[in-house]
Protein backbone atom coordinates (compact mmCIF):
# COMPACT_ATOMS: atom_id res chain seq x y z
CA UNK A 1 0.00 0.00 0.00
CA UNK A 2 1.76 3.69 -0.84
CA UNK A 3 1.23 6.53 0.57
CA UNK A 4 -0.18 9.37 -0.78
CA UNK A 5 -0.14 12.46 1.51
CA UNK A 6 -3.34 15.27 1.55
CA UNK A 7 -1.29 18.28 0.68
CA UNK A 8 0.16 17.20 -2.59
CA UNK A 9 -1.03 17.51 -5.99
CA UNK A 10 -0.33 14.79 -8.38
CA UNK A 11 -0.11 13.69 -12.31
CA UNK A 12 -1.42 10.98 -13.92
CA UNK A 13 2.03 10.03 -14.63
CA UNK A 14 2.83 9.76 -11.05
CA UNK A 15 4.96 12.71 -9.98
CA UNK A 16 3.97 15.14 -7.51
CA UNK A 17 3.81 18.72 -7.02
CA UNK A 18 3.53 21.06 -3.82
CA UNK A 19 3.05 24.61 -3.80
CA UNK A 20 5.37 26.33 -1.87
CA UNK A 21 4.60 29.42 0.50
CA UNK A 22 7.29 31.30 -1.85
CA UNK A 23 4.87 30.81 -4.47
CA UNK A 24 7.28 28.24 -6.18
CA UNK A 25 6.51 24.57 -7.02
CA UNK A 26 8.39 21.53 -6.03
CA UNK A 27 8.52 18.04 -7.56
CA UNK A 28 9.06 14.89 -7.18
CA UNK A 29 8.07 11.33 -8.05
CA UNK A 30 5.37 9.39 -5.82
CA UNK A 31 6.05 6.58 -3.58
CA UNK A 32 3.82 4.37 -6.14
CA UNK A 33 6.16 5.62 -8.78
CA UNK A 34 8.89 4.35 -6.90
CA UNK A 35 7.41 1.47 -5.54
CA UNK A 36 6.81 0.32 -9.41
CA UNK A 37 9.68 1.32 -10.45
CA UNK A 38 12.31 -0.88 -8.21
CA UNK A 39 15.22 0.22 -7.18
CA UNK A 40 16.65 4.09 -8.46
CA UNK A 41 20.32 3.94 -9.46
CA UNK A 42 20.52 7.12 -11.70
CA UNK A 43 18.35 10.30 -12.31
CA UNK A 44 18.83 12.58 -14.85
CA UNK A 45 17.31 16.38 -13.94
CA UNK A 46 16.64 19.28 -16.04
CA UNK A 47 18.91 21.94 -16.46
CA UNK A 48 18.16 25.28 -14.26
CA UNK A 49 16.98 27.95 -16.42
CA UNK A 50 14.82 25.95 -18.42
CA UNK A 51 11.89 26.92 -19.35
CA UNK A 52 9.11 24.03 -19.65
CA UNK A 53 5.45 23.41 -20.61
CA UNK A 54 2.93 21.29 -18.22
CA UNK A 55 3.46 17.57 -19.29
CA UNK A 56 6.73 18.01 -21.12
CA UNK A 57 9.90 15.84 -20.61
CA UNK A 58 11.82 16.75 -17.87
CA UNK A 59 14.32 14.43 -17.16
CA UNK A 60 14.78 10.28 -16.66
CA UNK A 61 14.71 8.13 -13.74
CA UNK A 62 16.86 4.81 -14.27
CA UNK A 63 15.94 2.05 -11.84
CA UNK A 64 17.42 -1.67 -12.05
CA UNK A 65 14.30 -2.52 -14.14
CA UNK A 66 14.33 0.22 -17.07
CA UNK A 67 14.26 4.32 -17.84
CA UNK A 68 11.19 6.27 -17.55
CA UNK A 69 10.80 9.60 -18.48
CA UNK A 70 9.25 12.22 -15.89
CA UNK A 71 7.17 15.01 -16.75
CA UNK A 72 6.62 18.15 -15.12
CA UNK A 73 3.13 18.46 -13.71
CA UNK A 74 2.98 22.45 -14.08
CA UNK A 75 4.97 25.06 -16.75
CA UNK A 76 7.94 27.28 -15.76
CA UNK A 77 10.85 28.11 -15.59
CA UNK A 78 13.41 25.66 -13.42
CA UNK A 79 15.23 27.37 -10.81
CA UNK A 80 16.49 24.75 -8.94
CA UNK A 81 17.46 20.76 -9.29
CA UNK A 82 18.28 18.47 -6.21
CA UNK A 83 21.96 17.71 -6.65
CA UNK A 84 21.51 15.23 -3.13
CA UNK A 85 19.94 12.60 -5.89
CA UNK A 86 23.05 12.60 -8.11
CA UNK A 87 24.85 10.77 -4.75
CA UNK A 88 21.94 9.27 -3.45
CA UNK A 89 19.27 8.28 -5.77
CA UNK A 90 18.31 5.59 -3.48
CA UNK A 91 16.54 8.43 -1.43
CA UNK A 92 13.75 8.16 -3.95
CA UNK A 93 12.91 4.66 -2.86
CA UNK A 94 13.26 5.28 0.93
CA UNK A 95 11.52 8.74 0.78
CA UNK A 96 9.94 9.71 -2.33
CA UNK A 97 8.08 12.88 -0.92
CA UNK A 98 11.71 14.43 0.85
CA UNK A 99 13.80 13.14 -2.56
CA UNK A 100 12.23 16.45 -4.94
CA UNK A 101 13.10 16.38 -8.28
CA UNK A 102 13.58 20.19 -9.03
CA UNK A 103 11.64 23.61 -8.45
CA UNK A 104 9.83 25.47 -10.70
CA UNK A 105 8.48 29.25 -10.64
CA UNK A 106 5.20 28.67 -12.33
CA UNK A 107 3.82 30.35 -15.69
CA UNK A 108 0.40 29.76 -14.37
CA UNK A 109 -0.25 28.59 -10.65
CA UNK A 110 -3.49 27.48 -12.12
CA UNK A 111 -2.33 24.38 -13.91
CA UNK A 112 -2.16 23.11 -10.13
CA UNK A 113 -5.70 22.85 -10.32
CA UNK A 114 -5.80 20.68 -13.56
CA UNK A 115 -3.45 17.98 -11.27
CA UNK A 116 -5.19 15.12 -9.29
CA UNK A 117 -5.76 15.65 -5.37
CA UNK A 118 -4.79 12.67 -3.50
CA UNK A 119 -8.15 11.12 -3.07
CA UNK A 120 -8.29 10.94 -7.09
CA UNK A 121 -4.87 10.16 -7.24
CA UNK A 122 -5.26 6.86 -5.04
CA UNK A 123 -7.89 6.03 -7.42
CA UNK A 124 -5.68 6.08 -10.38
CA UNK A 125 -2.54 4.91 -8.87
CA UNK A 126 -5.22 1.82 -7.76
CA UNK A 127 -6.09 1.43 -11.05
CA UNK A 128 -3.15 0.48 -12.31
CA UNK A 129 -1.21 -0.80 -9.38
CA UNK B 1 -2.35 -16.86 -13.77
CA UNK B 2 1.24 -18.31 -14.57
CA UNK B 3 2.55 -21.76 -13.07
CA UNK B 4 3.84 -21.95 -9.32
CA UNK B 5 6.14 -23.28 -7.68
CA UNK B 6 5.66 -25.08 -3.94
CA UNK B 7 6.91 -21.92 -2.68
CA UNK B 8 4.72 -19.64 -3.96
CA UNK B 9 2.55 -19.10 -1.00
CA UNK B 10 5.91 -18.37 1.30
CA UNK B 11 7.13 -15.98 -1.34
CA UNK B 12 3.46 -13.94 -0.99
CA UNK B 13 3.95 -14.61 2.94
CA UNK B 14 7.59 -13.29 2.65
CA UNK B 15 6.03 -9.63 1.03
CA UNK B 16 7.60 -10.71 -2.74
CA UNK B 17 6.73 -8.86 -5.66
CA UNK B 18 5.70 -11.37 -8.15
CA UNK B 19 6.15 -11.50 -12.22
CA UNK B 20 6.01 -13.45 -14.66
CA UNK B 21 8.92 -15.73 -15.71
CA UNK B 22 8.83 -17.90 -18.90
CA UNK B 23 5.05 -18.83 -17.80
CA UNK B 24 6.02 -18.70 -14.15
CA UNK B 25 5.05 -16.62 -11.23
CA UNK B 26 8.18 -15.99 -9.89
CA UNK B 27 9.52 -13.43 -7.33
CA UNK B 28 11.21 -10.64 -8.35
CA UNK B 29 12.15 -9.20 -5.15
CA UNK B 30 11.46 -8.30 -1.24
CA UNK B 31 11.83 -5.26 -1.07
CA UNK B 32 15.09 -4.46 -2.57
CA UNK B 33 16.51 -5.99 -5.53
CA UNK B 34 20.13 -3.97 -4.93
CA UNK B 35 20.26 -5.15 -0.92
CA UNK B 36 19.53 -8.50 -1.83
CA UNK B 37 22.30 -8.46 -4.75
CA UNK B 38 24.78 -7.50 -1.99
CA UNK B 39 23.46 -9.85 0.20
CA UNK B 40 24.42 -12.85 -1.94
CA UNK B 41 27.87 -11.14 -3.00
CA UNK B 42 29.04 -10.47 1.16
CA UNK B 43 26.89 -13.07 2.92
CA UNK B 44 24.73 -15.26 1.10
CA UNK B 45 20.88 -16.12 0.02
CA UNK B 46 18.42 -18.25 -0.82
CA UNK B 47 16.53 -18.44 -4.17
CA UNK B 48 13.53 -19.88 -5.48
CA UNK B 49 14.80 -21.94 -8.90
CA UNK B 50 12.08 -24.69 -8.89
CA UNK B 51 10.91 -23.43 -11.94
CA UNK B 52 13.79 -25.45 -13.91
CA UNK B 53 13.24 -28.18 -15.64
CA UNK B 54 15.61 -31.65 -14.53
CA UNK B 55 15.13 -34.24 -16.76
CA UNK B 56 17.10 -37.41 -15.75
CA UNK B 57 18.81 -39.52 -19.06
CA UNK B 58 19.39 -42.99 -18.13
CA UNK B 59 19.77 -46.52 -20.82
CA UNK B 60 22.49 -48.52 -21.89
CA UNK B 61 23.04 -46.14 -25.20
CA UNK B 62 22.38 -42.83 -22.41
CA UNK B 63 25.94 -42.07 -23.18
CA UNK B 64 25.87 -42.18 -26.87
CA UNK B 65 22.65 -40.12 -26.89
CA UNK B 66 24.12 -37.04 -25.01
CA UNK B 67 27.48 -37.18 -27.21
CA UNK B 68 25.14 -36.35 -29.96
CA UNK B 69 23.00 -34.35 -28.14
CA UNK B 70 25.50 -32.05 -26.87
CA UNK B 71 28.02 -29.44 -27.99
CA UNK B 72 30.31 -30.29 -24.86
CA UNK B 73 31.47 -34.18 -24.28
CA UNK B 74 29.90 -36.15 -21.25
CA UNK B 75 32.96 -38.27 -22.09
CA UNK B 76 35.06 -35.76 -19.86
CA UNK B 77 32.54 -37.05 -16.74
CA UNK B 78 35.21 -39.59 -15.29
CA UNK B 79 33.68 -40.26 -12.42
CA UNK B 80 29.45 -39.65 -10.61
CA UNK B 81 29.21 -36.33 -9.19
CA UNK B 82 30.95 -34.74 -12.16
CA UNK B 83 29.19 -31.94 -13.79
CA UNK B 84 29.90 -29.89 -16.69
CA UNK B 85 27.78 -26.98 -18.98
CA UNK B 86 27.41 -27.34 -22.49
CA UNK B 87 25.03 -26.09 -25.07
CA UNK B 88 22.44 -28.09 -27.18
CA UNK B 89 22.57 -26.92 -30.86
CA UNK B 90 20.24 -27.16 -33.98
CA UNK B 91 21.51 -28.82 -37.22
CA UNK B 92 22.36 -24.95 -38.08
CA UNK B 93 24.59 -24.95 -34.92
CA UNK B 94 22.00 -22.67 -33.04
CA UNK B 95 21.58 -22.80 -29.54
CA UNK B 96 18.44 -24.64 -28.79
CA UNK B 97 19.39 -23.99 -24.82
CA UNK B 98 22.18 -24.15 -22.39
CA UNK B 99 22.26 -26.89 -19.71
CA UNK B 100 24.43 -28.55 -17.12
CA UNK B 101 24.41 -32.05 -17.09
CA UNK B 102 25.68 -34.37 -14.22
CA UNK B 103 26.86 -37.42 -14.35
CA UNK B 104 24.82 -39.62 -11.75
CA UNK B 105 25.42 -43.11 -12.33
CA UNK B 106 28.97 -44.60 -14.17
CA UNK B 107 28.05 -48.30 -13.79
CA UNK B 108 28.76 -49.66 -17.35
CA UNK B 109 25.75 -50.27 -19.52
CA UNK B 110 23.68 -48.40 -17.20
CA UNK B 111 25.34 -44.82 -16.81
CA UNK B 112 22.67 -42.28 -15.63
CA UNK B 113 22.96 -38.53 -16.22
CA UNK B 114 20.67 -35.57 -14.92
CA UNK B 115 20.04 -32.48 -17.25
CA UNK B 116 19.02 -28.90 -15.58
CA UNK B 117 17.56 -26.78 -18.35
CA UNK B 118 15.81 -23.84 -18.78
CA UNK B 119 12.24 -22.91 -17.41
CA UNK B 120 11.26 -20.88 -20.44
CA UNK B 121 12.71 -23.33 -23.21
CA UNK B 122 11.35 -26.54 -21.39
CA UNK B 123 8.67 -27.68 -23.48
CA UNK B 124 10.92 -27.36 -27.11
CA UNK B 125 14.00 -28.97 -25.20
CA UNK B 126 12.04 -32.22 -24.53
CA UNK B 127 10.64 -31.98 -27.49
CA UNK B 128 13.98 -31.91 -29.29
CA UNK B 129 15.66 -34.33 -26.98
CA UNK B 130 12.91 -37.03 -27.67
CA UNK B 131 12.88 -36.19 -31.19
CA UNK B 132 16.57 -36.77 -31.06
CA UNK B 133 16.80 -39.56 -29.01
CA UNK B 134 15.37 -41.88 -31.73
CA UNK B 135 17.84 -44.27 -32.56
CA UNK B 136 19.52 -44.71 -29.06
CA UNK B 137 18.37 -47.23 -26.47
CA UNK B 138 17.45 -44.04 -23.74
CA UNK B 139 15.15 -43.17 -21.63
CA UNK B 140 13.74 -39.65 -20.69
CA UNK B 141 12.37 -39.07 -17.41
CA UNK B 142 11.25 -35.31 -16.63
CA UNK B 143 11.13 -34.95 -12.61
CA UNK B 144 8.67 -32.26 -12.20
CA UNK B 145 8.31 -33.23 -8.45
CA UNK B 146 11.18 -31.95 -7.41
CA UNK B 147 11.73 -28.54 -6.35
CA UNK B 148 15.11 -26.15 -6.80
CA UNK B 149 17.15 -24.21 -4.38
CA UNK B 150 19.82 -22.36 -5.08
CA UNK B 151 21.72 -20.69 -1.81
CA UNK B 152 24.77 -18.62 -3.16
CA UNK B 153 27.18 -16.86 -1.08
CA UNK B 154 30.95 -17.33 0.50
CA UNK B 155 28.46 -18.25 3.64
CA UNK B 156 26.34 -20.35 1.65
CA UNK B 157 27.34 -23.80 2.24
CA UNK B 158 28.46 -23.20 5.72
CA UNK B 159 25.31 -21.89 6.99
CA UNK B 160 22.61 -24.76 4.99
CA UNK B 161 25.50 -27.09 6.70
CA UNK B 162 23.71 -26.07 10.10
CA UNK B 163 20.38 -26.98 8.96
CA UNK B 164 20.74 -30.42 7.16
CA UNK B 165 21.35 -34.22 8.26
CA UNK B 166 24.85 -35.15 9.39
CA UNK B 167 25.36 -36.84 6.17
CA UNK B 168 24.08 -33.65 3.75
CA UNK B 169 26.69 -31.90 5.69
CA UNK B 170 29.64 -34.10 5.04
CA UNK B 171 28.70 -34.07 1.64
CA UNK B 172 28.66 -30.44 1.38
CA UNK B 173 31.94 -30.47 2.82
CA UNK B 174 33.34 -32.90 0.36
CA UNK B 175 31.96 -31.40 -2.67
CA UNK B 176 34.50 -29.50 -5.03
CA UNK B 177 33.60 -27.01 -7.32
CA UNK B 178 30.76 -27.88 -10.31
CA UNK B 179 30.17 -31.62 -8.44
CA UNK B 180 26.82 -32.67 -7.36
CA UNK B 181 25.74 -36.01 -5.85
CA UNK B 182 22.31 -37.47 -4.08
CA UNK B 183 21.91 -37.68 -0.77
CA UNK B 184 18.75 -39.70 -0.22
CA UNK B 185 15.74 -38.27 -1.79
CA UNK B 186 18.29 -34.60 -2.30
CA UNK B 187 20.45 -33.57 -4.99
CA UNK B 188 22.92 -31.59 -4.03
CA UNK B 189 25.53 -29.70 -6.20
CA UNK B 190 28.27 -27.31 -5.82
CA UNK B 191 26.92 -24.99 -9.09
CA UNK B 192 25.38 -21.66 -9.27
CA UNK B 193 24.67 -18.70 -11.34
CA UNK B 194 25.88 -15.66 -9.41
CA UNK B 195 29.52 -15.84 -9.22
CA UNK B 196 29.70 -17.51 -5.31
CA UNK B 197 30.43 -20.19 -4.19
CA UNK B 198 26.82 -21.85 -3.39
CA UNK B 199 24.89 -24.79 -3.48
CA UNK B 200 21.90 -25.47 -5.85
CA UNK B 201 19.82 -28.52 -4.33
CA UNK B 202 17.28 -30.53 -5.96
CA UNK B 203 14.61 -31.99 -3.14
CA UNK B 204 11.40 -33.07 -3.25
CA UNK B 205 8.57 -30.66 -3.27
CA UNK B 206 6.92 -31.52 0.02
CA UNK B 207 10.25 -30.38 1.62
CA UNK B 208 11.13 -27.41 -0.10
CA UNK B 209 9.03 -25.05 1.87
CA UNK B 210 10.18 -26.71 4.98
CA UNK B 211 13.56 -25.88 4.14
CA UNK B 212 13.37 -22.21 2.62
CA UNK B 213 11.95 -21.29 5.58
CA UNK B 214 14.24 -22.92 8.02
CA UNK B 215 17.00 -20.80 6.25
CA UNK B 216 15.22 -17.70 5.93
CA UNK B 217 14.74 -18.56 9.90
CA UNK B 218 18.25 -18.82 10.30
CA UNK B 219 19.10 -15.41 8.49
CA UNK B 220 19.40 -16.61 4.85
CA UNK B 221 17.58 -13.73 3.13
CA UNK B 222 14.98 -15.10 0.21
CA UNK B 223 16.30 -13.21 -2.96
CA UNK B 224 14.41 -12.82 -5.98
CA UNK B 225 15.09 -13.26 -10.06
CA UNK B 226 16.28 -9.27 -10.34
CA UNK B 227 19.13 -9.78 -8.28
CA UNK B 228 19.50 -13.30 -9.84
CA UNK B 229 19.76 -11.71 -13.01
CA UNK B 230 22.36 -8.59 -11.98
CA UNK B 231 24.45 -11.67 -10.40
CA UNK B 232 25.11 -14.12 -13.06
CA UNK B 233 25.52 -10.43 -15.42
CA UNK B 234 28.35 -9.20 -13.04
CA UNK B 235 29.11 -12.85 -13.06
CA UNK B 236 29.35 -12.69 -17.37
CA UNK B 237 27.01 -15.60 -17.62
CA UNK B 238 24.98 -15.78 -20.23
CA UNK B 239 21.22 -15.75 -20.31
CA UNK B 240 19.22 -17.75 -22.40
CA UNK B 241 16.55 -16.21 -24.72
CA UNK B 242 18.87 -12.96 -24.22
CA UNK B 243 22.57 -13.45 -25.13
CA UNK B 244 22.00 -16.33 -27.20
CA UNK B 245 19.52 -18.11 -29.17
CA UNK B 246 18.67 -20.27 -31.81
CA UNK B 247 19.50 -17.61 -34.41
CA UNK B 248 23.34 -17.57 -32.44
CA UNK B 249 26.13 -20.31 -32.68
CA UNK B 250 28.29 -20.87 -29.35
CA UNK B 251 30.98 -19.36 -30.84
CA UNK B 252 29.43 -15.86 -30.71
CA UNK B 253 27.75 -16.30 -27.64
CA UNK B 254 31.17 -16.39 -25.74
CA UNK B 255 30.52 -20.47 -25.47
CA UNK B 256 33.33 -21.48 -27.47
CA UNK B 257 34.66 -22.95 -24.35
CA UNK B 258 32.33 -25.69 -23.85
CA UNK B 259 32.58 -26.62 -27.20
CA UNK B 260 34.52 -30.18 -26.94
CA UNK B 261 36.13 -30.54 -30.65
CA UNK B 262 38.23 -33.89 -29.81
CA UNK B 263 37.69 -36.33 -30.60
CA UNK B 264 37.47 -35.53 -34.40
CA UNK B 265 34.87 -37.98 -35.26
CA UNK B 266 32.45 -37.09 -32.73
CA UNK B 267 29.17 -36.17 -34.53
CA UNK B 268 27.24 -33.76 -32.03
CA UNK B 269 24.43 -31.78 -33.55
CA UNK B 270 25.45 -28.65 -35.46
CA UNK B 271 29.49 -29.78 -35.32
CA UNK B 272 29.31 -28.88 -39.16
CA UNK B 273 28.19 -25.83 -39.16
CA UNK B 274 31.03 -24.77 -36.30
CA UNK B 275 33.85 -26.26 -38.21
CA UNK B 276 33.19 -24.35 -41.40
CA UNK B 277 32.94 -21.03 -39.37
CA UNK B 278 35.75 -21.87 -37.85
CA UNK B 279 37.40 -21.88 -40.99
CA UNK B 280 35.33 -19.12 -42.56
CA UNK B 281 35.70 -17.04 -39.39
CA UNK B 282 33.32 -15.68 -36.83
CA UNK B 283 31.62 -12.48 -37.53
CA UNK B 284 31.00 -11.57 -33.86
CA UNK B 285 32.02 -12.24 -30.66
CA UNK B 286 29.81 -11.25 -27.41
CA UNK B 287 31.73 -8.94 -25.15
CA UNK B 288 31.69 -6.99 -21.73
CA UNK B 289 30.92 -3.19 -22.03
CA UNK B 290 31.36 -0.79 -18.73
CA UNK B 291 30.18 2.69 -19.03
CA UNK B 292 31.85 5.17 -17.05
CA UNK B 293 29.85 7.79 -17.03
CA UNK B 294 26.08 7.78 -15.66
CA UNK B 295 23.31 5.73 -17.10
CA UNK B 296 22.41 2.68 -17.35
CA UNK B 297 23.02 0.19 -20.43
CA UNK B 298 19.68 -1.87 -21.55
CA UNK B 299 19.57 -4.90 -23.79
CA UNK B 300 19.02 -3.79 -27.14
CA UNK B 301 20.88 -0.37 -27.51
CA UNK B 302 23.09 0.32 -30.43
CA UNK B 303 26.99 -0.06 -29.96
CA UNK B 304 29.18 1.71 -32.15
CA UNK B 305 32.28 0.83 -32.90
CA UNK B 306 34.52 3.61 -34.84
CA UNK B 307 35.91 2.17 -38.34
CA UNK B 308 34.62 -1.52 -37.62
CA UNK B 309 30.94 -1.42 -37.53
CA UNK B 310 27.50 -2.07 -35.40
CA UNK B 311 26.54 -3.89 -32.84
CA UNK B 312 23.81 -4.52 -29.78
CA UNK B 313 23.50 -4.90 -26.15
CA UNK B 314 22.24 -8.50 -25.34
CA UNK B 315 22.20 -7.83 -21.57
CA UNK B 316 22.35 -4.58 -19.77
CA UNK B 317 22.06 -2.90 -16.13
CA UNK B 318 23.00 -1.48 -13.01
CA UNK B 319 26.10 -3.55 -11.50
CA UNK B 320 25.33 -3.01 -7.72
CA UNK B 321 28.92 -4.55 -6.68
CA UNK B 322 30.77 -1.91 -9.12
CA UNK B 323 28.07 1.10 -8.75
CA UNK B 324 28.33 1.61 -12.68
CA UNK B 325 26.28 0.28 -15.67
CA UNK B 326 27.64 -3.09 -17.64
CA UNK B 327 26.55 -5.19 -20.14
CA UNK B 328 27.08 -7.89 -22.55
CA UNK B 329 27.29 -6.81 -27.00
CA UNK B 330 27.35 -8.68 -29.60
CA UNK B 331 29.87 -7.08 -31.89
CA UNK B 332 31.73 -7.31 -34.28
CA UNK B 333 34.92 -9.63 -34.43
CA UNK B 334 37.13 -6.76 -35.05
CA UNK B 335 36.37 -4.47 -32.34
CA UNK B 336 39.09 -3.35 -30.30
CA UNK B 337 38.94 -1.30 -26.27
CA UNK B 338 36.51 1.35 -27.08
CA UNK B 339 32.75 1.69 -28.25
CA UNK B 340 30.21 3.89 -27.94
CA UNK B 341 26.73 3.44 -27.19
CA UNK B 342 23.38 5.28 -27.61
CA UNK B 343 21.19 5.96 -25.10
CA UNK B 344 18.05 7.66 -25.49
CA UNK B 345 19.26 9.51 -28.78
CA UNK B 346 22.41 10.12 -26.92
CA UNK B 347 25.99 8.57 -27.65
CA UNK B 348 28.20 7.57 -24.47
CA UNK B 349 31.99 6.31 -24.89
CA UNK B 350 32.10 2.61 -23.03
CA UNK B 351 35.15 0.16 -22.39
CA UNK B 352 35.21 -3.04 -23.92
CA UNK B 353 36.24 -5.80 -21.70
CA UNK B 354 36.53 -10.08 -21.30
CA UNK B 355 32.59 -10.66 -20.30
CA UNK B 356 33.05 -11.27 -16.75
CA UNK B 357 33.09 -8.26 -13.89
CA UNK B 358 32.69 -9.62 -10.91
CA UNK B 359 33.76 -13.17 -9.35
CA UNK B 360 33.60 -14.25 -5.75
CA UNK B 361 32.72 -10.72 -4.59
CA UNK B 362 35.53 -9.15 -6.37
CA UNK B 363 35.95 -6.22 -9.32
CA UNK B 364 37.67 -8.00 -12.36
CA UNK B 365 37.54 -4.46 -13.99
Amino acid sequence: MSTIPADLRYATSHEWARLEADGTVTVGISDHAQEALGDVVFIELPEVGKTLAAGQEAGVVESVKAASDIYTPVGGEVIAINQDLADSPESVNSDPYASWFFKLKPSDVSELDKLLDATAYQATAGDDA
Amino acid sequence: MGQRTPLYDLHLALGAKMVDFGGWDMPLHYGSQVEEHHQVRRDCGVFDVSHMCVIDVSGSQAKAYLQHLLANDVERLHFPGKALYSAMLNEQGGVIDDLIVYLTDAAEGQRGYRLVVNAATRDKDLAWMRQQSGAFAVELNERSELAMLAIQGPHARAKTCELVTQARAALIHELQPFQGLAEGDWFIARTGYTGEDGLEIMLPADQAVAFFNDLVGAGTSPIGLGARDTLRLEAGMNLYGQDMDESVTPLAANMAWSVAWAPAGRQFVGRKVLEELNSTGVQSRLVGLVLEERGVLRAHQVVRVGGVGEGEITSGSFSPTLGKSIALARVPTATGERAEVEIRGKWYPVRVVKPMFVRHGKALI
